[in-house]
């Protein structure tokens, strides 16, 4: 019903609880709609910078489109035919040109580009950023070592519109890391005016508003309210976006935020439950976009240092005690890529996530529980992070029961969303589910965090192989000097490593889903997962 | 009556003292590392230290509490992590929103209450008496999100009368400049009627939702006191003296049953303010509950410790308020006091 439609039905009605709206827009106020996108979303940014100290995760979306980076990627055409970001190909964003050499690269900078405030992008702009991501420490430090990239005097000005990047040593992954978010470019004059002798970067100020030359700027922050940003209609480092102004609204209740959808109130929303996306599908009011998470993979892990799981016949129990298809339905809806069941003769590819041969028989898990030693089953704990319940309470549940038909009675413990990462680090867990996803999309950077006997946080399974390492460090390597032959055989090597011992039991490929109107197009899939509101359209 | 103002004050300084240190151990007692939280997804243990040192955490106990105190003294609330925000700034701007809707939320419950309760009790055993027995039971029996969920769907989902539960104000409205915080008032100030109504629209599910919510405690408690006032010698008397019913009722039966219906909504008034947790979280208001909810998920000290401390002192002030309304309505606990 339109607010006009409700004036005669309430002159007849008599509703004298309600207050009439306003009977028409006045067209100012149209206007404003056709080229205003409302975004809904459970979580808001709790820092405009990503540089800032624990800056989460909708904050990434606000720095990727109100800074610049050197560097982008290309677009290609992804499952379904949505356009997916091209892991392979680099356009350029703030540099027009760049030149890599063997122990280096270096960017020329469009000489037209200027910051929000007007003052132009020059090479020691980019020189203080890039410093400064180097520096702060935390999270973005941490990225930008990834790719190598741990020193100031890394980057080099050459003139005023020329920077050069020193590579320590040769990686693969130099180049991509400067596409990520972390590495944006800040407005050094204007930060540093706000930096104090406490906060030599002036994240306090970067905190707050944007200093940066994207082609959006926030304009209004209400922390846990809303953000609403502006398009900088003097953005020069690609074609001006069709969104003018887009508001970004908090809505905790996943219920309302489907109910926005389907009036028509909101144009987009991210986060629903799975069910919701089914249905929403289902019913073909409102476009769907589902695609899989890059480099994602959800899966159990079970700690391999302590008994029972240090067994390995155990492990590969419970690798065939998993419900794999029940979960797949019934806590996914379909939502998601299968990661295991392939085909006992299928080759390994030299590609990741891959499925394992695993598939549920229990029957088989039993005779391994026997030849463990275990024929009288055992007793442990499931932990699971309750910011995530509404995927890993089912998922535990479920594989509580099948656990409980090999004779493995589990405890569920529910980890509370602040206490998680803690949980992890201290490496205790027994057996837990958990989801890891890389922003560069190369199965080497993958198995470094997650089965590197160096141990990251991500090892959550704290396994150690000497052969693991030895072929995660030889595709590394491989890679950074392009010996594809050796990279193949490493990959393909690790791969098969990771499944035959199995420390931890891929299930599968989460999907991103994103729910928005009909008159919405031009949705770009990224490697964070936000919404690029550059491509963006609304008819 | 200065000098009860300031005696109450007095008394209730030490019970601050105990929040303050009560909640500062509470926090620090809860599960969970926001420095790990805070590091995010892919933080090493190094990260996870520098953002410990950062916050202050790898500080003794009793040093975090010193320099915690020493803030309050400046008036210093602490910095929300998960906001970013100053917490007091954001407890200002928050708690008129809170306020808002609680304050319209009672109203309507007084305003459909007293009437329900006082006829309940002149008429027992009458319809009246059943339908308020029966809406009072429905409205307490139903849990408060699910009210809200209710009302949202039919007016808003299938009927679409009411405007998007999107917060205090439609999208495309900007918020009246600050006076009071509350927009119904601040949007006359500014004398922007299409805001006013804009603000009230999205007020009417959510305080509905609290009214149905908040109606069982002030109608039982009316009806309870008026039945046993009704009851007592003087009003027989002034019956007996041939007063009108309307004159025995009003002036002298209920004006005597007011004392124990002030106490409720006292107590109705601060349960609301601190349980409209979740009719701020279906209607996406930018209140104080959600605020502190959201950040005790997220083991965030500060605003935890400045709500409970704001609360604290409201529960002061609000018992002030309630005894020195006593003594207007009743001279006899003045000479007590």
């Amino acid at each position: 019903m339109k607010r006009r439609d409700f004036l005669k039905s309430a002159s007849g009605l008599a509703a004298g609880a309600m207050v009439p709206a306003p009977a028409i827009w006045s067209p100012a106020k149209a206007d404003a709609r056709s080229e205003t996108l409302l975004i809904v979303s459970e979580g808001g940014p709790n820092n405009l910078d990503i540089h800032g100290v624990g800056t989460n995760v909708p904050g990434y979306e606000v720095s990727w489109n109100c800074y610049d980076r050197l560097i982008s990627h290309e677009m290609k055409s992804g499952p379904g035919g949505v356009p997916y970001y091209d892991r392979d190909k680099f356009k350029p964003e703030l540099a027009e040109d760049m030149n890599v050499g063997d122990m280096s690269a270096t960017f020329k900078l469009r000489k037209n580009a200027k910051f929000h405030d007007g003052t132009p992008v020059t090479a020691k702009d980019v020189k203080w950023s890039l410093d400064r991501s180097v520096s702060v420490g935390g999270f973005p430090t941490f990225q930008m070592s990834a790719g190598s990239l741990t020193k100031p005097e890394q980057f080099v000005i050459v003139d005023d519109y020329t920077v050069r990047v020193d590579f320590l040593k040769k990686d693969r992954l130099t180049i991509p890391d400067l596409a990520v978010i972390v590495p944006c470019i800040v407005n050094s004059e204007l930060v540093k005016k706000n930096a104090s002798e406490k906060d030599p970067w002036g994240l306090e100020y970067t905190k707050q508003q944007t200093a940066g030359s994207g082609a959006y700027k926030v304009t209004k922050w209400t922390a846990g309210t809303e953000v609403i940003m502006e398009r900088n209609d003097d953005w020069v480092c690609g074609p001006m976006p069709k969104i003018k102004r887009v508001i970004w609204r908090m809505v905790p209740q996943a219920g309302n935020r489907r109910a926005l959808l389907e009036r028509g109130d909101a144009d987009i929303s991210y986060e629903l439950p799975n069910k919701d996306f089914q249905e929403l599908k289902a019913a073909g009011k409102v476009n769907i976009v589902s695609l899989p998470f890059s480099n994602g993979i959800q899966y159990i892990g079970m700690n391999v240092t302590k008994p029972p799981f240090d067994n390995l016949k155990v492990r590969q129990a419970v690798a065939y005690a998993i419900p794999y298809q029940k979960i797949m339905d019934v806590v996914m809806y379909g939502l998601a890529n299968p990661m295991f069941g392939a085909p006992a003769d299928k080759a390994t590819e030299v590609a990741w996530p891959q499925p394992t041969k695993y598939f549920t028989d229990i029957d088989k898990a039993k005779a391994l529980m026997a030849e463990a030693g275990y024929p009288n089953g055992l007793e442990t704990t499931l932990s699971f992070d309750l910011g995530f319940a509404q995927v890993n309470e089912p998922l535990c549940v479920l594989v509580q029961e099948s656990l409980a038909q090999i004779g493995i009675k589990t405890t569920i413990d529910k980890v509370p969303g602040a206490n998680w990462r803690t949980e992890l680090n201290k490496k205790e867990m027994p057996l837990f589910t958990n989801v890891f996803s890389g922003w560069l999309d190369y199965p080497e950077y993958f198995f470094y965090w997650c089965y590197h006997g160096n141990n990251s946080v991500f090892n959550t399974m704290s396994y150690k192989s000497p052969e693991m390492d030895r072929l995660i460090d030889g595709a590394r390597n491989a890679a950074a000097i392009g010996d594809k032959a050796t990279y193949d055989a490493d990959v393909k090597g690790f791969v098969d490593l990771a499944f035959s011992d199995v420390p931890r039991i891929p299930l599968y490929q989460p999907f991103v889903n994103v729910a928005m109107q009909k008159n919405i197009s031009g949705y770009e899939y990224w490697f964070h997962r936000r919404l690029d509101y550059r491509s963006l359209v609304k008819a | 009556m200065l000098s009860l103002i300031g005696k109450r004050l007095m008394f209730a300084i030490p019970s601050l003292i105990g929040v303050v240190i009560v909640t500062f151990l509470l926090t620090r007692a809860l599960p969970g590392d926001p420095a790990a939280y805070f590091a995010g997804p892919a933080a090493t243990k190094e990260a996870v230290d520098q953002i410990r040192k950062k916050l202050g955490f790898d500080k003794p106990l009793i040093e975090q509490f010193f320099r915690y105190t020493d803030d309050l003294a400046h008036g210093d609330l602490g910095t929300s992590l998960t906001t970013g925000q100053p917490v007091a700034d954001e407890i200002r701007n928050r708690l008129p929103a809170s306020a808002e809707l609680t304050l319209l939320g009672l109203l309507v419950s007084i305003v459909i209450a007293l009437p329900l309760g006082v006829l309940a009790a002149t008429r027992p055993g009458s319809w009246i008496d059943h339908l308020c027995r029966v809406t009072t039971t429905a409205g307490v029996s139903l849990p408060v999100f699910f009210t809200g969920l209710l009302l949202v769907y039919i007016f808003y989902f299938q009927l679409g009368w009411s405007p998007a539960p999107l917060g205090r104000l439609d999208v495309f409205y900007s918020a009246p400049p600050t006076v009071t915080g509350f927009y119904l008032i601040d949007t006359l100030v500014a004398r922007d009627f299409e805001a006013f109504r804009s603000a009230l629209n999205q007020l009417i599910l959510p305080s509905a939702t609290l009214a149905i919510f908040s109606l069982a405690p002030i109608a039982r408690i009316t009806r309870a006191s008026m039945l046993s006032v009704l009851a007592s010698d003087f009003v027989r008397t002034a019956r007996a003296s041939g007063l009108s019913p309307t004159t025995v009722i009003i002036t002298y039966a209920f004006r005597n049953a007011m004392l124990p219906v002030i106490t409720t909504l006292s107590m109705v008034f601060s349960f609301l303010l601190g349980a409209n947790v979740l009719v701020e979280k279906v209607f996406a208001w930018p209140g104080i509950g959600s605020y502190a909810v959201e950040a005790l998920i997220s083991s965030d000290f500060a605003p935890v410790q400045g709500f409970v401390l704001t609360m604290a002192v409201m529960y002061v002030l609000l018992n002030l308020l309630i005894d020195i309304l006593y003594g207007v309505i009743d001279p006899r606990m003045r000479l007590e006091g």
